[in-house]
This record gives structure tokens, C-alpha cells and sequence, in this order.
């Protein structure tokens, strides 16, 4: 019997609860713990400390020297991160999975668990290998923004080797072979055949990492370079280290924005071409 | 096969070889070599020790890992349930309550985690609901934060799953409580151990929404990390985050082992 025959014998459909009202109990913790804050967020930008709605508030921050730079910072290095991932990550990818070698099984696998682990390790092994008393002894780069950028690469190259590997495994291998027989170099192989076919996934896996590196706050905070403020790190030192929570909810808004219209970008694109491989999940 | 002759591979392979080195192997060993320092102000480290190791687990860190490992339990069950239940009602729900619900539970994903911290601080130090100072706040913070991989994970394994089952049951008469207990959490079971597993790790690891929102009593063992690194304590933080590591993957390998032992007593479709 087939599925849809089933459906119609289903006797149950008629005794259930209305879907939607089962869908109403995750929606609720959902509002009263990300929603409402959020809500209260935008309010607080606009309200002083003596309960009156003024914009006052939003004229002083974004006036501020150190919101322009917080702003480039965390846009410059987001850009370079991602950038940094994307080649990173496909030529990760490439090596794995076209011209692998004895163990490659395992490095892949190195690389997945750099995922499970939090971002701040990173960034406090950097001390270690970058500071001015570790392995490399370089000085000052600990406390620059190349040093919070090499940090994010690592951390987030997996995000885009990972879709990129699970695409090259639906590359069929004859038509690799077949370019090759045809006298295409590799170079032109990678540049004609494989390139083309990975190009969604990495898209989809740079898509992501320039959203994640974009809020990316505990690399950041853990090498704690002085000149080096990002948005989410202003969020943090006006809200609990100076307790000025209308600066910081201007400055929370602001990065809110920013996130939410990639995110919408993001959905908007992916979910039409179906680039699969770039979801949260394996 | 991109590369054919044997002698052209080598190159690549050691290009490949040193950008892993540097950017994946080169961190997490010098993490553990940190941690069993005496001194770092060479190439290499100085002495051996487990002294870090040893204060990492006793006074205030232990303590830390103890909050670290209630709030990732608690935390990280509560979003398996939440998930797991908005995957089943939204899968039944029309389409655009699906799409709209679906963006919404992938929201924290795009926000920084530092502004959910602020916005529970803002919304939760007022009436009607006080609840900044408490450890509550700490937990709300962590579930809002590992809910979207939760969902994601136990949705996605829900559209590759055979529904038939479920339909045959309830055109046998099940009721659909009976259906749900029976047929669809056990086939579900080893997507909310993964989601599980996930939600535990993220959470062992949060630190912006934490820092944002912690009372002086229930201080995660990331937060620890952090004013163990600001007061130049560096090697014990090392060992700190060694333990965090350790910790993290105990529970992972226990989660794992119970899934696996659950799944093979379940139904066998």
C-alpha cells in the first residue's frame, strides 16, 4: 500500500488538537526569552536614564570615534576572516578528497572537531605561539587585528571545508578523469570542472562564516587587544563594565541590523538554490 | 583523482601539510604543553608540571566545572525537549506558520550571543520578572543560545525519516499519544542524542552571553578562564581549558554510549 493510500485511511487526523496550538508552547519560550529581550533592547536605546524617549543616547554613540572604529574593525575583519576561510577551507577540501593520502581520514576528522571546541582556545593557544614571550616571538602581533583574524581563520575554516567536502563527494569521479584523458591539466580540471561544482557549498559555508565571524566575540575578548574593539566587544565593556545600558542597546541594535539583514540574505539565497551541506548540521 | 603523476603530489601534500600544522595541530598542542609548564619564555616550554592541572581541579575551578557541567545538563536537555517539540508541531503546522516559526528558532544563530546576554539583562532586571543576580538567567541565556542547533538537528532528521510508520500505526488504530511515544520520539531518538550532544558542547563553551549575565555564585568554568587570562594566570588557564576539553568529551562519549545502548533496545523498524 502506498503512503498517500495510508493517509487517507488515517483514522487519527480527525481527533487532533490544532497544530497550531501545538506549536504555540516552543513559541512562547521563544518570545519571552529572545523576543521580548529584544524588543526591550530597542526600547532602552531610545530611552534615558530617567525613563524619557529621546534619541539623545543614539546621537552620542554613533557620533563617538570608537563606534567608527569598533565598525571598520569588525567588518574589516570579518571580511578578511571569511576571505581567509574561503581558501583555506576549498583547498582543505580539494586536497582531502582529490588527491588524498594515507591518514587524510583522520585530518579531516581534526579539522571537524575544531567545532565542537569553543573559540576562545584559540585564541589563548595565540598567547602561547604569538605573544611576545612564545614560540614564535613576534612581538606586538599578538595584540593586532591580523592576530584576531589568523585566529578566526582557524577557528572557521572547518565551516566552509565541511559543505565543500560533502560536495566534492557527489562529484563523479569519471568526469574527472575524463577531462583528464582529454588532455585538461589540473589546473584546468580544478578551474573547469571541480570550482564550478563546489562553488554553491563554499558559498553557502562563507555565507555563514561571515555571519558567525561578524558576531564573533570570545577570540576577541581572549587575546584582549586594546586597539582592537569589534562591535559585540563594545556591547560587552558599555554594558557590564561600565553599566551604560542605553550606549550599549544603541550599539546592540546596530550590530542586530547587521546580522539580521545578512541572515535574511542568507535564507533568502540558500533556501531557493537548496545548497545543501551548509546547514548547522552535519 | 585530480593529480596523476605521483611525483606532482608531493608538493601539494606539504603545502597541505604545513598550513595544518600551523593553523589546526599547532594550537591544540601548544594548549596541552601549556598546561604541564613550569615556564614558557622560550621556543619551548620550560619545565614539567601538573600543578596547573592540579589547581584546575580543586577550590574555585572545580567549582567552576561543577556550574560548567549543571548548566550545559540543564540547559542542553531543556533545548532538546523544546526542539524536539517545536520539530514535531511545526512539521504538522500550515506552511507559513512552518517558515515564519522555522526563521524565528534560527534567530540566535545570527545574533551576536553578547546582545541575547543584554537583552535578558535588560529585560529580566525589571519588574514583572526579576531574575538578573540569579543562576536562572545564566540558564535561560544557554538554552536560548544551543535551541537553534537543537531544532535544526532533530527537523532535519525528521524530513528524512520514514512517516509511513507513524500512519501505518495510527491506521491501526493508535491513538496519537501512543503513536508519538512509541513510534516517533524512538525513531527520533538518536537525532536528539545528537542534538544533545551538541547542545552540551556549545554550552561547555559559551562565554559571551555568560559574561554578559553571571552572578558572582554560578560562574561558568569558561568565565573562570577568562579572569584567570586577565590576571596574566595564563598557564593555569591553559590547564582550566584542558579540563573544560576533558570534561566536555566525557560527557559526549557517555552521551554517545547511552544512545547507542537505547537505539539497539528500541523498535527495529
Amino acid at each position: 500500500m502506498t503512503t498517500a493510500a495510508l493517509a487517507v485511511v488515517g483514522p487519527a487526523r480527525a481527533t487532533r488538537v490544532s497544530p497550531l496550538l501545538w506549536a504555540l508552547p516552543p513559541l512562547v519560550v521563544l518570545a519571552g526569552f529572545l523576543i521580548y529581550p529584544l524588543v526591550l533592547v530597542g526600547v532602552q536605546s531610545v530611552t534615558n536614564e530617567d525613563g524619557v524617549t529621546t534619541l539623545e543616547t543614539w546621537r552620542s554613540v554613533l557620533g563617538a570615534g570608537e563606534f567608527h572604529r569598533a565598525i571598520g574593525n569588525t567588518v574589516l575583519i570579518a571580511g578578511a576572516a571569511t576571505a581567509g576561510c574561503i581558501v583555506l577551507g576549498t583547498f582543505f577540501a580539494v586536497v582531502l578528497a582529490l588527491v588524498p593520502f594515507p591518514g587524510s581520514g583522520a585530518a579531516a576528522r581534526a579539522v571537524d572537531t575544531l567545532l565542537a571546541f569553543p573559540s576562545f582556545l584559540i585564541a589563548l593557544s595565540f598567547t602561547f605561539l604569538y605573544g611576545a614571550a612564545g614560540v614564535f616571538q613576534l612581538g606586538d602581533f599578538l595584540y593586532s587585528r591580523w592576530c584576531v583574524i589568523l585566529a578566526e581563520i582557524t577557528f572557521y575554516t572547518p565551516f566552509v571545508m565541511r559543505p565543500a567536502l560533502a560536495a566534492l563527494t557527489h562529484l563523479p569521479a569519471e568526469r574527472l578523469a575524463v577531462a583528464a584523458s582529454l588532455g585538461a591539466r589540473p589546473g584546468q580540471v580544478l578551474r573547469r570542472v571541480v570550482l564550478p561544482e563546489i562553488a554553491p557549498a563554499v558559498a553557502a559555508g562563507g555565507a555563514l562564516t561571515l555571519l558567525l565571524t561578524l558576531n564573533e566575540f570570545g577570540i576577541v575578548l581572549f587575546i584582549g587587544a586594546k586597539d582592537v574593539i569589534t562591535l559585540p566587544m563594545l556591547v560587552h565593556s558599555k554594558g557590564v563594565v561600565t553599566f551604560d545600558y542605553p550606549s550599549a542597546c544603541v550599539v546592540a541594535v546596530v550590530e542586530v541590523a547587521l546580522s539580521a539583514l545578512l541572515y535574511l540574505l542568507y535564507r533568502r539565497i540558500f533556501s531557493r538554490k537548496g545548497a545543501r551541506g551548509a546547514d548547522l548540521v552535519p | 583523482m585530480l593529480i596523476w603523476s605521483r611525483s606532482a603530489r608531493w608538493p601539494i601534500w606539504a603545502l597541505f601539510a604545513a598550513a595544518f600544522l600551523v593553523i589546526v595541530a599547532a594550537p591544540l598542542a601548544v594548549l596541552v604543553a601549556a598546561a604541564l609548564a613550569t615556564e614558557w619564555n622560550d621556543v619551548l616550554p620550560g619545565g614539567f608540571t601538573v600543578a596547573h592541572l592540579g589547581a584546575a581541579l580543586t577550590g574555585e575551578n572545580q567549582g567552576s566545572l561543577l556550574v560548567s557541567l549543571q548548566t550545559a545538563a540543564v540547559a542542553g536537555l531543556a533545548a532538546v525537549a523544546v526542539g524536539t517539540w517545536a520539530a514535531l508541531a511545526l512539521a504538522a503546522a500550515p506552511r507559513w506558520l512552518r517558515k515564519g516559526a522555522d526563521g524565528l528558532l534560527h534567530l540566535p544563530v545570527a545574533i551576536p550571543s553578547v546582545v541575547v546576554g543584554l537583552g535578558l539583562l535588560v529585560a529580566y532586571s525589571r519588574p514583572p520578572l526579576l531574575l538578573n543576580g540569579t543562576r536562572w538567567i545564566v540558564l535561560i541565556a544557554h538554552l536560548v543560545l544551543v535551541l537553534s542547533f537543537s531544532y535544526a538537528t532533530v527537523a532535519s532528521a525528521l524530513t528524512r525519516i520514514d512517516d509511513s510508520y507513524a500512519q501505518v500505526a495510527a491506521s491501526l488504530g493508535a491513538r496519537p499519544a501512543l503513536v508519538l511515544l512509541r513510534i516517533r520520539l524512538p525513531m527520533l531518538l538518536p537525532a536528539m542524542s545528537a542534538a544533545a550532544a551538541l547542545a552540551v558542547a556549545l554550552s561547555m563553551g559559551e562565554v559571551g552571553a555568560t559574561i554578559m549575565v553571571y552572578p558572582p555564585d554560578w560562574r561558568t568554568l569558561p568565565v573562570t578562564v577568562f579572569t584567570l587570562t586577565d590576571r596574566g594566570r595564563t598557564f593555569d588557564a591553559a590547564a582550566a581549558t584542558l579540563i573544560l576539553l576533558g570534561a566536555t568529551l566525557v560527557t559526549l562519549l557517555i552521551l554517545g554510549r547511552v544512545s547507542r545502548g537505547r537505539a539497539t533496545t528500541g523498535v527495529s523498524p
